[in-house]
């Protein structure tokens, strides 16, 4: 089978690099290729393979992560927003370092119709469950997983949030 | 028999044996009555500067002052509690008949071993144009200042150090007219002799400020004082950025490298499962941080300070702010342990693009760390 490849765009390299390591130490019966990006769109000079996944990284703290995933928001494939874009937010636990406020993000990830993860990276534990997660997430949006597809995940990921995120 | 009277046996007293001159005057209650009796201030006085040293230090600062003999100190158990150990160091500091000069020495040395515990601010003096240029004479200097500061003040205690690169440490204690000294609120004075650069630590008895730039620029045959608008608790490093010596390597106290070494270490990941798409970018990055920042340690300074007063700028026409004639005053504070590291990770980190504003990257170059910010 081809390799499953994450793309990670955010603009902090090193909880990117973090979160990358985490990803390849986690369980994968699929090859793992990950892509760290700073933005989004891609320098086009290289030879890419598919990207099964794009997982945006804003960190709460700054408000410059979040001012980039937004502009990187408008270069992208409208068909990856079936299922295959997640928007993850970090630094929610350190309350007083943050500058974006939580339902920033949420709306955030309303507006694209994606999952909205929460997860402090910089925490290891955290961080390696978190890497858990999107390897299974990944494998069934690479289609690796019989029986479910990225958008099946994706309404069944939306049922299970807070029934009022409508009303946003 | 000639009876000597009691000025004269301190006086005697304070013949240096030891490499440091000292001037004093104070009024005699810190004196010593008789000739074993030491008087309760001054008994106190060394019990508190002595209780202040940490055990770790205590044998190489006590060595270091050369007071106590070999012999002496070894006559004391070290396994004590510590109340005890200074205890038994001020009885023996009674029996060599030690005077405010000695103790105010031993502050001396604690203050260079713990010198991050005061802030130092520095002043740049400057010779009038016409000046002949004197060979410097350390005593003439010494014996100038303290001169300049007892005329002023009838109660001031100074002491001075000799230290390395041509330079001495001086201690003052303030009175005025009518109260003696507080030994507890010295201020201290670093003189680079050899350079027109002085580092004080900001005392609170702001007063007297004006008087020590006075001494300082008389004593030492300038003609006017200047206070840059550079203040740190990093003495080490301030001479650095003052003497233009950063940009070799020197040693600062804590390097802390830890995070530049994780953000400017990524490049160096070498799992070939992870591609990094913006290498391009990151090395521009790199590249432009170190023609900034350069490769050695950065001097060590604790926070940047910018106070603007600008008028409002918007690009709204009739705007309420826009039409305000008055510049708003703002202040803006960078605080970090080592703000020039920090700022130097920003953009590797991502944080911050780069290059970064020239505000911020000035800060060595121009020796300032307290900028005004008006408009043109």
């Amino acid at each position: 089978m081809p390799a499953v490849v994450p793309s990670l765009v955010g603009t902090e390299d090193a909880l990117l690099q973090q979160l990358a390591d985490s990803m390849l130490k986690a369980d994968c019966t699929s090859e793992l290729k990950v892509h760290l990006a700073r933005s989004l769109p891609l320098p086009c000079s290289v030879n890419r393979p598919r990207i099964d996944l794009i997982v945006f990284v804003v960190n709460l703290h700054s408000k410059l992560s979040l001012q980039s995933v937004e502009e990187s928001l408008c270069h992208l494939d409208a068909a990856f927003f079936l299922g295959k874009v997640a928007f993850l937010a970090t630094g929610a636990g350190r309350d007083s370092h943050c500058s974006i406020h939580r339902n920033t993000v949420v709306k955030l990830a309303h507006t694209y119709r994606s999952p909205l993860l929460f997860c402090d990276l910089e925490i290891e534990d955290f961080r390696a469950a978190m890497a858990q997660r999107l390897v299974r997430l990944l494998q069934i949006c690479a289609g690796h997983v019989p029986g479910v597809s990225a958008l099946n995940l994706l309404s069944l990921m939306r049922g299970s949030e807070n029934p009022s995120l409508e009303d946003l | 028999m000639k009876v000597k009277s009691q000025r004269e046996v301190a006086q005697s007293c304070l013949t240096p044996a030891a490499p440091w001159t000292a001037a004093h005057q104070a009024p005699p209650s810190m004196g010593f009555s008789s000739a074993k009796e030491m008087d309760e201030t001054l008994a106190e006085f060394f019990r508190r500067t002595i209780l202040k040293i940490p055990m770790t230090e205590m044998m190489t600062i006590l060595k270091t002052w050369n007071f106590l003999s070999e012999n002496q100190l070894q006559t004391v158990n070290f396994r004590q509690r510590k109340e005890s150990i200074v205890q038994d160091l001020v009885l023996l500091c009674e029996e060599n008949h030690a005077s405010l000069n000695d103790a105010a020495h031993l502050d001396i040395i604690y203050t260079q071993f713990h010198r991050h515990q005061k802030i130092w601010d520095v002043f740049q003096m400057s010779k009038a144009p016409g000046d002949d240029i004197d060979l410097f004479d350390m005593e003439q200097f010494k014996s100038s200042f303290k001169k300049i500061l007892q005329r002023a003040l009838k109660n001031v205690t100074v002491s001075f150090r000799d230290a390395e690169e041509n330079s001495v440490w001086i201690r003052i204690a303030w009175g005025t007219q009518y109260k003696k000294p507080n030994q507890y609120k010295p201020a201290y004075v670093v003189y680079y002799s050899q350079t027109p650069y002085a580092f004080t630590s900001s005392s609170r008895l702001k007063s007297n400020l004006p008087l020590l730039g006075q001494a300082l620029t008389v004593a030492s045959k300038h003609h006017q004082i200047v206070k840059m608008d550079l203040r740190s608790r990093y003495l080490d490093s301030l001479k650095a950025i003052v003497f233009k010596q950063y940009n070799q390597s020197f040693e600062t106290h804590n390097c802390t490298t830890s995070l530049q070494e994780g953000s400017l270490g990524l490049d160096i990941n070498m799992d070939s499962r992870i591609i990094h798409e913006n290498k391009v970018e990151k090395e521009r990055v790199q590249r432009v941080t170190q023609e900034i920042f350069g490769d050695y340690p950065q001097p060590r300074l604790e926070f940047a300070q910018y106070k603007l007063e600008t008028k409002f700028k918007s690009d709204l026409n009739g705007g309420i702010l826009a039409e305000r004639e008055e510049p708003l005053r703002c202040l803006v504070k960078f605080s970090s342990p080592h703000l020039l590291e920090a700022l130097k990770s920003l953009a590797p980190a991502g944080i911050a693009d780069a290059p970064l504003s020239p505000l911020l990257t000035c800060i060595p170059n121009k020796g300032k760390n307290y900028f005004k910010i008006r408009d043109k």
